[in-house]
Order: structure tokens, then C-alpha cells, then sequence
């Protein structure tokens, strides 16, 4: 049996090592709290894998040792055996404190305290994105998080509605962002990237698709998306396509949910003051590019079923919605 | 009557302190509610404002006599006092019932006061917690009567006497937690 | 009074006979698990590909809920419990349970209950709504606050806490009733510690049960209250948290999976011994950790919530506990193993089942282990990684065991042995396709998906994983397939079974196969742990005569439990539909189901 076990790994790694890049992957940590995880865990399977070689090699061997032969002779009715019932219960409760020990020790230094001066960022989960405020820099923005290289942030984790959980597997695990609650994470990337996470607390209908994206930055380049962050939205210049969607979101009911500083004030859905420069719209959905954008607008319930950005009524005209794409495309 | 059993104890009585058991579960996750719950309720009316201890204290006493009048039931039925039987039985029934108006009372004057149900975290713990209590109040003073009926028709009596042991434990029960919900929700404020 | 014996609709109805209600709870839950299979199909089917188009996302998470709901409610408590109905009574040397009508009561509200719950699947219409539109979609476990009224507005949770506050009472009567049944209808002889050890585990699973049922049930009453009756437990602008509900939930939650999981591993200490020709290994240490277990199991339940932020304390000591726990079902594997060692096995199908257990369970107990971290469990909990564990214990544990013993009881109960060669056929089967259905799954967990989500990204480099997976889905739906096949055909062509196919230890063996209506033509004098076999001290017993001496009273049917029980989808549909008058014929119903059992002339 252990021979089919290591087939069907041996199979499984082959398979997925057919799909490439693991861009959610938690076997390759990129900061303090993944690492940390990481480390634990390892240590963990490996006791777990030694164990389950020792015991299943045991019973295929007893297996075979004692099958039914013709002529042998009727077993010796062992009832029991005090001495290995003690060994059989030590042994584990040993091993068990291998585990436990490094466990306790990285609760600790996990459970998400971080010096004063590390960077604060407050995470509302909503359904179905994520805003991100930085309360120190009197930032928010959604869905994509930049955090500077090596040092230490601190997320908070709320909910305005139901339970969700933010998850960034490369940069460690996850924590419930619970209404009413104030989770904490904390860590420091290690290396620069793109990563990828999404919502891990099933949260109604388009749970799948709160998918978010974190920007771990060089010091100096958090700085500039900051600033940029912090300034107000590009204004389209005269004449223009993105000039014309400026108008069309002014009198549509996208203001309603959405803030543009200085043009509009809804809180219902994501600030879109400089989505034009996120990697990607509709909470991690698709590329940040016009025909994803387009689609979005024209039906986001049919492409995030659920989705509280239902349709216009009347329909927006492709004419609008192109010049809308132009102007969102210039927020950056 | 009943067969021979391995420990001894008739089937039903052990069913019945396996049934007691489970409510006490029961009761204790709706009472472990209220204590979680308690001090947290965001606006009023709180407990100090609505909570009449003299006049419970009252109902409380109508139960525990109604415990009384259980006993004096079991004792009659088991030495085959019928007469006797059928007044404590109906005794206990109706201060039962007693019991149950005084609820009534009590809640429909906590309601005048602004007290609901849905008002706030004390509403939803205390009435839930209560209303079950009083459901089951209200389902042994139906056994009690049900069983006042059949002494009635004479088929109650000093052989089936079991069954009015049984009864007594579910009453004593419901007394008991009463007891602990008087204590936890009015004495302890 | 119908014969209980006789044929005929009316005498199923009305049956009191546990053997009857053993085989009724047999085919019902048969049913409920092909029911849950298919929505696996589904959802595999569906996650084969990444960006899956073959279901709507609403779809989807009434799938999962669905099948979570079914197979643990619907299917393997129950089919437990068609083990438990039909043998404890045979295994302890009574003739019937302590209280058979309540035991049929305990079926009847099963049947109504997972009725009431998949009728959610087709009356959407009646709820302006369209079909497959408002089965329950909030997860087995479902979490507050998306249950709440405000963000589940139709109908799904309430068919889903209506439906799980009726199965609850199903469980509770048949945990009295069992709990009674062991530990006071025994044969004379029949000490507690001469117990087969699939009784000794009934017995813990209906402690568990009885104590568990409670919390789940007041908080299934809170959810139901706040989304009726305008309460506040779980909603936080009230004060109130959610946490409250998970709280609750786990409390029930974790003594629920050992209730789940604890008659298989009765069956396998009674299957292990038969068929290795010697005793069990350890029985005291293997009912003891039994025991222990089952108590142990009141005290990790908030490993289901390391996410949650309970703190760094918490986490700690639930991380203990549930490595604690860890011990006593180790041990219990060491004993299974010991039993094997020395003895002269035969591979029946029985056999193969219950060491697809052992192997099996090792894998799920060894991930579970790696849950009981805190800190690693952050990177585990709610991805596919957990969906391979349950999966490992629920599937390769509970079902491979209770497979077993199907294997190894049906003969007894239909009189008629299964096809050996078919037999093991399904079984590695079924054992290949859960290896591939599943294994994958700790994989693909642990490079990012999380679980209950109707798709995912292709980027996430998951897809082929998901493929290979979905293919073992349907290998174990084929080796099912094979399953049925067999047990139809054994009905007319299954070689008739003798009293004792096996050589078994136990009473259940010294009676035919099927057992006379009576059970014991004489209630038999038990002196020893393995009454049928010749031991160091004794010879085999002599089984009771073919007819019994003097008429033996058997009790005769009754309408009344399943009057009673149909009170309760009766006072369930009152909120459904939101008409009080339903409530008062509710009420009507049960009263007259209630009064009318009372007082019927009914001995036992």
C-alpha cells in the first residue's frame, strides 16, 4: 500500500507540476509570519510522514505476514499487552510534544502584535471586495494593497456585513475579518511582487470571486504610489473621451457607491479615485484593461453573480460606457 | 410490573434521568447565552429598571410549593391513597398555573415598559430563556392534568405509580432550573 | 394489531421491531447517500476546470450545502444507525429494544426530516422563486451572520434549521433509547466489559449525541428566532457577535464528527477479530479510549476556529487538547494492527474494508494533527486541505467502516451474503478513486484554494490537480455502482446465509440469518467476552434452538409514532409559509400522536 501512496504523490506533483506557477501558493512564503508558518510546518509533516510510513508499513506487513495460508496453525488468542499499550501511548504522546512545543512558541510570536512604528492598515472585508484605509496616511483605496519591502505592517480586520477572511497566502495565513471584531495581522514581506490572495471565509454568493492582490513595494516606490494615492484624481483633459465618461459618471448612478474625491461621495462600493492604476478590477476578477472594464460596467452581476452593481435602468449605451472606461482609465 | 433489568432501575425512570441530562444542556447553553450576553445590551430598559424581585420571588415560592404538593402526590399514589393522589396532583397542577399567570403578568407588564422580545440583547436572552422554562412548565401542568384525568377514571394507582415518579422527577427538574434562572437573572444583577 | 412479522405495507408502517426499522433506516440512508453523491458529481464536475460554466454560483453553494447537510445527517448518521438498530439488541441478547416505539419515531422523523430538507431542491416556485433556487446555501455549518435574515433573505436557512431542529429530535429519541437498551436490557451475564466493541462504541456515540444535540438545538432555536421573531443573537449592531453561533455550532460540531465516526470504528473491532481468528487486542484500552475520547471531545472545539482571533491563550490550549486527542485514537489504531498480528487473516470483503479504514484513517488522524497547530492551521483552515481531511476521516474512515459492515452484517440482515468477487471489486474501486479523489486535495489546498468557492482562477495553477480529483470522484461513483448491483442481485441470487457465515464471537451469530422475529428463541447465559468461539477457558456456547420452548410475546405494531413524527414537518411548515394556522394543527397533530401512544394498549 505505501507503494500506491507514493505513486499517487509521485503522480499529483507531476500533475501540478504541469500547471506552472503557484501564485497563491503557501509552500513559498515571502515574509516573517509565512516563513514562520512555513517552517512549523514542515517540521510537522515530517513527523506526520514518518509516522505514516512507520504505521502503514506496519500494517501491510502484518497484512501479508498473517494472511490465511492452508495449514496453518490456529493464532494465539493474545488478549493484550500492558507494556505495549504503554509504549503505543507514549510514543505519540512524545512525538505530540514535538509538535506542541514549536506550536506554543509560534503562536506567540504570530498572534499579530507589531512594534509602534509599524504600518497600520485597517482591511474591511465588504461583499464582495476589500477596502484597505491607511489611517496614519489618511489613505483608502480597494482591493489592492501595497505594503514597503521589509517593513513591519499591521492589518486590522473588520467586516461591514457577514464573516470573511483575508488571505495572502504567500505573505502568510489568514485571519477572520468578523463584523464587530478587530483581527490583527502582522508580518514583513521579504521580497518584492505581485501577490495574489482572495476571501477564505465562505460569504455568500460570489465568495470565489473576492479575490484581492498585494503590492509588496520598495520603500521609496511605496512612497510614490502614496503620494499619487493620496492626491486628487486625474482631471481629463478637455475634449476628451475620458472628459465625456467624467460627465456620464456625474449624472449616472454610479455616484450613489462610488467616491471620486472631489466628484462624487459613495461609500456602498470601492473608492475609485486612482483605480486606473490597479492591476486589476472587480475585487482581483479580471485585468484592468477596457474590455474587461467594459463588460463590467455593461453587467457586473452576470460576471459577480450577486453583485450589489446591478445594471442601469436604462442600460447604459456602448457609447458611454466606452467613454466611462476612458475616464476610469485615466484615474491614475 | 416491569421486567427484570441489568442495572436494576426501571427503563422509563432511566430514560427519563438520561432525558434529564440532555436539558440540562439545554438550559445551560441558553443560560450560558444570558451570561455572555449580560451587561452587553446596547440601549434599554436593563435589568435594574424592569425586574420585579419581590413579585418573583413570589412565583418562585408558588413553585417550590408546587414541588411540595408533587411529593405529597407520589406519596399518596405510591401507598395507594387515590383520594388523596387525585388532590395533590391537581394541587401541583394548578399551582403550576399559577405559576404560568404570574409569567404572563410579568411579561406583559416587562412589554408595557418597553421590554420586548426584539428590544435588545436582555429582551432576547431573558425572553428565550424564560419562554422555554414556561414551555416547559406548560407541558408538565398538561401531563399533570392528563394525569389527574386518568386517576379520575380510575387507572391510576398504586401498581402504575411509576409513572407518577416520573412525572415528579420532570417537575422537580423544572423547578430546579427555575431556581438557577431566578438566581442567575434576578438575584445576580 | 398487525403482525410485526407480516408482509404488506401496513406492517412496514407500523413496525415497532428494531430489526425492521434497522433495515428501514438501511434504505433510506442508502438513498440520501446516493442523493449526496450526485451533488459531489456535480460539484466536481463543475471544478474539473477552472472559470466552470456547468452550474450558477447559486447552484453551486446550494450543492456543497446540500451535500454536507445530507452526508453527514442524512447518510451516515443514519446508516449507522441501521447498524446499530439491527445488532445491539442481537449483540446484547435482548429481544428488542427498551422502547420500540419510540424507536420507530426516531425513523419516521428521519424520513420527514431529510424529506423536508431536499423538498428545498423543487418547490422554489412555491416561493416565487425558480427550482433549485432555495435549498439551504449557507453551508453545513452555517455560519452567522450570513444566515441572518438581512443577508439571506429567502427561504434556504429556514428549510435548513427547520430541517436540522427535526433531525435533532430523531437522534435524541434514538440516543434514550439506546443508552436504556444498553445498559439495562443486557442477557443475563452480559457485563458491560463482555460487550462487543461496536456496542461499547454505540453506547459512547449516544452519550455523545444526547449531550451534544442540546447546544446545536438552542442555537439553531437563536438563528431562528432572530430571523422570525426579530431578535438579536447574532447580529452585532445589537452587541451581540457572531462568534456566538460558531461557538455554539463547534461545541455540538466536534462531538458531532466523533458521533460520526465512532460506530465505524465499532464495526471494525468487531470485523478485525472475526476474521483474523482472534480477539480483539487491548479490548479494555480500546473501550477506554473510546470513552475518553468521546469525553475528550467536549474539549477541543474551538480548534475549528484558530482564525477566528481568539487569542494567542486560546489558541494554545485548544491546540493541546486536540493533540491530546490525538493519543487514545492512535492507540486504538495500534490495537486494530495488534489484533491483525499473529492471526490467520481471511480478505473477505469485510476484511478489506475494515483495513482501508485503518489505512485510510491514519492519513486523515496524521492531517488533523497538522490542524492541531494554531499557526499552521492559518494556512490550512477553510481550503482544500481541511476538504481532504474530512474527507479522509468522514469517507475513508466512517464510510469504508460502515461499509464493512455492510460487508459483514447484511447477510445476517437480508439472508443472503453478498458476491465476494463483486465485493472486492467495489472496493478498490472505491479505494483507488478516493485516494485520487481526495489525495490531491491536501495539494491543492496548500497551493491557495480555498474551499466552498464555485470556481477559481486558472493562474492558480489548480486545475489539473482539480481534473484528476474530479476523475476519482467518479471512479468512486462507479465502484457504488458496483455496490448496488450487488446488493440487488444478492436478493435473488446471493447464496442464502448461514446463522454464521463468518465465525463470529457473537450473539448476532448464534440466531438465523435473518433472525426469528423474537431474536432469541432463549435469552442465552453469557459468560465470556466471545460467547461462540472456544477460548482458554471455554468451549463454544451452544446457540439457542431452532423454535422456542414456550410462545414468546412479540408486541405489535403502531400507527402512533408516525403520527407523532409527521407533527413535526406539519409545525415546520408553519414558518415556511408563515401561517400561524399550521402551528395550531401542528400542535394538534402531535398532541394526538402523543396522547393517542400513551394510552394505547402497547406491552412490550
Amino acid at each position: 500500500m505505501p507503494r500506491y501512496r507514493l505513486w499517487l504523490l509521485t503522480a499529483a506533483l507531476w500533475v501540478a507540476g504541469c500547471g506552472g506557477p503557484f501564485p497563491q501558493t503557501t509552500l513559498e512564503p515571502r515574509s516573517d509570519f509565512g516563513s514562520a508558518i512555513d517552517q512549523l510546518f514542515t517540521g510537522i509533516f515530517w513527523w506526520a510522514a514518518g509516522v505514516f510510513l512507520v504505521v502503514e508499513t506496519l500494517l501491510v506487513v502484518t497484512l501479508i505476514r498473517f494472511r490465511h495460508r492452508e495449514g496453518r496453525p490456529a493464532p494465539q488468542p493474545t488478549h493484550g499487552h500492558t507494556l505495549m499499550e504503554i509504549a503505543w501511548t507514549l510514543a505519540p504522546a512524545a512525538i505530540l510534544v514535538f509538535v506542541a512545543v514549536p506550536t506554543v512558541r509560534t503562536i506567540f510570536t504570530t498572534s499579530g502584535e507589531a512594534p509602534a512604528d509599524a504600518l497600520k492598515v485597517d482591511v474591511i472585508g465588504h461583499q464582495w471586495w476589500w477596502e484597505f484605509r491607511y489611517p496614519e496616511l489618511g489613505l483608502v483605496t480597494a482591493n489592492e494593497l501595497h505594503v514597503p519591502l521589509g517593513r513591519a505592517v499591521q492589518l486590522s480586520l473588520t467586516s461591514a456585513d457577514v464573516i470573511h477572511a483575508f488571505w495572502a497566502p504567500p505573505l502568510g495565513g489568514k485571519r477572520d475579518a468578523i463584523p464587530g471584531h478587530a483581527n490583527r495581522i502582522a508580518f514583513r514581506a521579504d521580497r518584492l511582487g505581485v501577490y495574489a490572495g482572495q476571501c477564505a471565509e465562505f460569504c455568500g454568493a460570489s465568495h470565489a470571486n473576492m479575490r484581492l492582490r498585494v503590492v509588496v513595494d520598495s520603500d521609496s516606490g511605496f512612497g510614490r504610489w502614496a503620494t499619487v494615492q493620496l492626491a486628487g484624481p486625474a482631471a481629463p483633459a478637455a475634449g476628451t473621451l475620458a472628459e465625456r465618461g467624467k460627465a456620464v459618471f456625474a449624472r449616472s448612478a454610479c455616484l450613489g457607491c462610488h467616491t471620486i474625491q472631489g466628484v462624487s461621495p459613495g461609500v456602498i462600493g470601492p473608492n475609485l479615485t486612482h483605480v486606473g492604476g490597479r492591476t486589476t478590477i472587480a475585487s482581483g476578477l479580471f485585468p484592468n484593461d477596457s474590455a474587461h472594464l467594459a463588460s463590467w460596467i455593461a453587467d457586473a452581476p452576470a460576471l459577480k453573480p450577486g453583485s450589489l452593481m446591478t445594471r442601469m435602468k436604462p442600460p447604459l449605451t456602448d457609447a458611454d460606457i466606452a467613454a466611462l472606461v476612458a475616464y476610469l482609465a485615466s484615474l491614475q | 410490573m416491569s421486567a427484570p433489568t441489568s442495572m436494576g432501575l426501571d427503563n422509563r425512570k432511566m430514560a427519563f434521568w438520561a432525558f434529564i441530562g440532555s436539558e440540562c444542556l439545554l438550559f445551560g447553553s441558553l443560560i450560558s447565552t444570558y451570561l455572555v450576553y449580560k451587561g452587553k445590551s446596547i440601549v434599554g430598559p436593563y435589568p435594574p429598571e424592569i425586574l420585579n424581585i419581590p413579585f418573583t420571588s413570589v412565583s418562585t415560592f408558588d413553585l417550590l410549593m408546587s414541588s411540595l404538593m408533587m411529593v405529597l402526590a407520589l406519596a399518596a399514589v405510591q401507598r395507594g391513597d387515590m383520594k388523596w393522589g387525585k388532590i395533590w396532583l391537581f394541587s401541583t397542577a394548578l399551582l403550576g398555573l399559577v405559576f404560568l399567570g404570574g409569567q404572563v403578568i410579568e411579561f406583559t407588564d416587562f412589554v408595557h415598559k418597553g421590554l420586548t422580545i426584539g428590544t435588545n440583547l436582555f429582551g432576547c436572552t431573558f425572553f428565550v430563556l424564560t419562554g422555554t422554562h414556561g414551555a416547559h412548565v406548560t407541558v408538565g401542568v398538561l401531563w399533570l392534568l392528563t394525569l389527574w384525568l386518568r386517576a379520575l377514571q380510575g387507572k391510576l394507582g398504586r401498581p402504575n405509580a411509576i409513572t407518577v415518579e416520573i412525572t415528579g422527577l420532570y417537575w422537580h427538574f423544572v423547578d430546579v432550573v427555575w431556581i438557577v434562572i431566578f438566581t442567575v437573572v434576578y438575584l445576580i444583577q | 394489531m398487525s403482525d410485526a412479522r407480516g408482509e404488506g405495507l401496513t406492517s412496514w408502517l407500523t413496525t415497532t421491531d428494531h430489526k425492521r426499522i434497522g433495515l428501514l433506516y438501511f434504505w433510506t440512508a442508502l438513498a440520501f447517500f446516493l442523493v449526496g453523491g450526485i451533488e459531489a458529481l456535480f460539484i466536481r464536475v463543475q471544478l474539473a476546470q477552472p472559470n466552470g460554466q456547468v452550474v450558477s454560483a447559486e447552484t453551486y453553494n446550494q450543492l456543497f450545502t446540500m451535500h454536507g447537510t445530507t452526508m453527514v445527517f442524512l447518510a451516515l448518521m443514519p446508516l449507522g444507525a441501521s447498524f446499530f438498530n439491527y445488532m445491539v439488541p442481537l449483540q446484547i441478547g435482548a429481544r428488542d429494544v427498551a422502547f420500540p416505539r419510540l424507536n420507530a419515531f426516531s425513523y419516521w422523523v428521519f424520513l420527514f426530516g431529510g424529506l423536508l430538507l431536499n423538498a428545498s431542491w423543487f418547490v422554489g416556485p412555491l416561493f416565487h422563486a425558480g427550482m433549485l433556487n432555495v435549498a439551504p446555501n449557507g453551508g453545513w455549518f452555517g455560519y452567522a451572520n450570513l444566515t441572518e435574515r438581512q443577508y439571506s433573505p429567502g427561504p434556504n436557512i429556514d428549510f435548513w434549521l427547520l430541517g436540522l431542529q427535526i433531525l435533532g429530535i430523531s437522534s435524541l429519541a434514538a440516543g434514550f433509547n439506546f443508552i436504556v437498551t444498553i445498559l439495562n436490557m443486557r442477557a443475563p451475564g452480559m457485563k458491560m466489559m463482555r460487550l462487543p466493541a461496536f456496542t461499547w462504541m454505540t453506547l459512547v456515540t449516544q452519550f455523545l449525541i444526547i449531550t451534544a444535540f442540546p447546544v446545536i438545538t438552542v442555537g439553531l432555536a437563536f438563528l431562528m428566532f432572530d430571523r422570525f421573531f426579530g431578535t438579536h443573537f447574532y447580529v452585532r449592531e445589537a452587541g451581540a457577535t457572531p462568534l456566538l453561533w460558531q461557538h455554539l455550532f463547534w461545541l455540538f460540531g466536534h462531538p458531532e464528527v466523533y458521533i460520526l465516526i465512532l460506530p465505524a470504528m465499532g464495526v471494525v473491532s468487531d470485523v478485525l477479530p472475526t476474521f483474523s481468528r482472534k480477539p480483539l487486542f487491548g479490548y479494555t484500552v480500546v473501550v477506554y479510549s473510546g470513552v475518553l475520547i468521546g469525553l475528550m471531545s467536549w474539549g477541543v472545539w474551538s480548534h475549528h476556529m484558530f482564525a477566528v482571533g481568539l487569542g494567542p491563550i486560546a489558541d494554545s490550549v485548544f491546540a493541546a487538547t486536540t493533540m491530546l486527542i490525538a493519543v487514545p485514537t492512535g492507540v486504538k489504531i495500534f490495537n486494530w494492527i495488534a489484533t491483525l498480528w499473529g492471526g490467520d487473516i481471511r480478505g473477505t470483503t469485510a476484511l478489506h474494508f475494515a483495513v482501508g479504514f485503518i489505512a485510510m484513517f491514519i492519513i486523515g488522524g496524521l492531517s488533523g494533527v497538522t490542524h492541531a497547530s494554531p499557526p499552521a492551521d492559518l494556512q490550512q483552515t477553510d481550503t482544500y486541505y481541511v476538504v481532504a481531511h474530512i474527507h479522509y476521516v468522514f469517507f475513508g474512515g466512517t464510510i469504508f467502516g460502515l461499509f464493512a459492515g455492510v460487508y459483514y452484517w447484511w447477510p445476517k440482515m437480508s439472508g443472503r451474503l453478498l458476491d465476494e468477487r463483486l465485493g472486492k471489486i467495489h472496493f478498490w474501486l472505491q479505494f483507488i478513486g478516493m485516494n485520487l479523489a481526495f489525495f490531491p486535495m491536501h495539494l491543492i489546498g496548500l497551493l491557495g484554494m480555498p474551499r466552498r468557492v464555485y470556481t477559481y482562477a486558472p493562474e492558480l495553477g489548480v486545475g489539473a490537480l482539480n481534473l484528476v480529483s474530479t476523475i476519482g470522484a467518479f471512479l468512486i461513483a462507479l465502484s457504488i455502482l458496483i455496490f448496488l448491483v450487488n446488493l440487488w442481485r444478492s436478493r435473488t441470487h446471493g447464496r442464502p446465509a448461514p446463522n454464521d457465515p463468518w465465525g463470529g464471537a457473537t450473539l448476532e451469530w448464534s440466531v438465523s440469518s435473518p433472525p426469528p422475529v423474537y431474536n432469541f428463541s432463549v435469552i442465552p447465559t453469557v459468560t465470556s467476552r466471545l460467547p461462540r468461539w472456544t477460548t482458554e477457558r471455554h468451549g463454544p456456547m451452544r446457540d439457542p434452538p431452532a423454535t422456542p420452548p414456550e410462545p414468546i410475546h412479540v408486541p405489535g405494531g403502531s400507527w402512533w409514532p408516525m403520527v407523532a413524527a409527521f407533527a413535526l414537518p406539519v409545525l415546520a411548515l408553519a414558518p415556511l409559509t408563515q401561517t400561524l394556522w399550521i402551528a395550531f394543527a401542528g400542535a394538534a397533530v402531535l398532541l394526538a400522536g402523543v396522547y393517542g401512544w400513551a394510552f394505547e394498549p402497547f406491552e412490550v
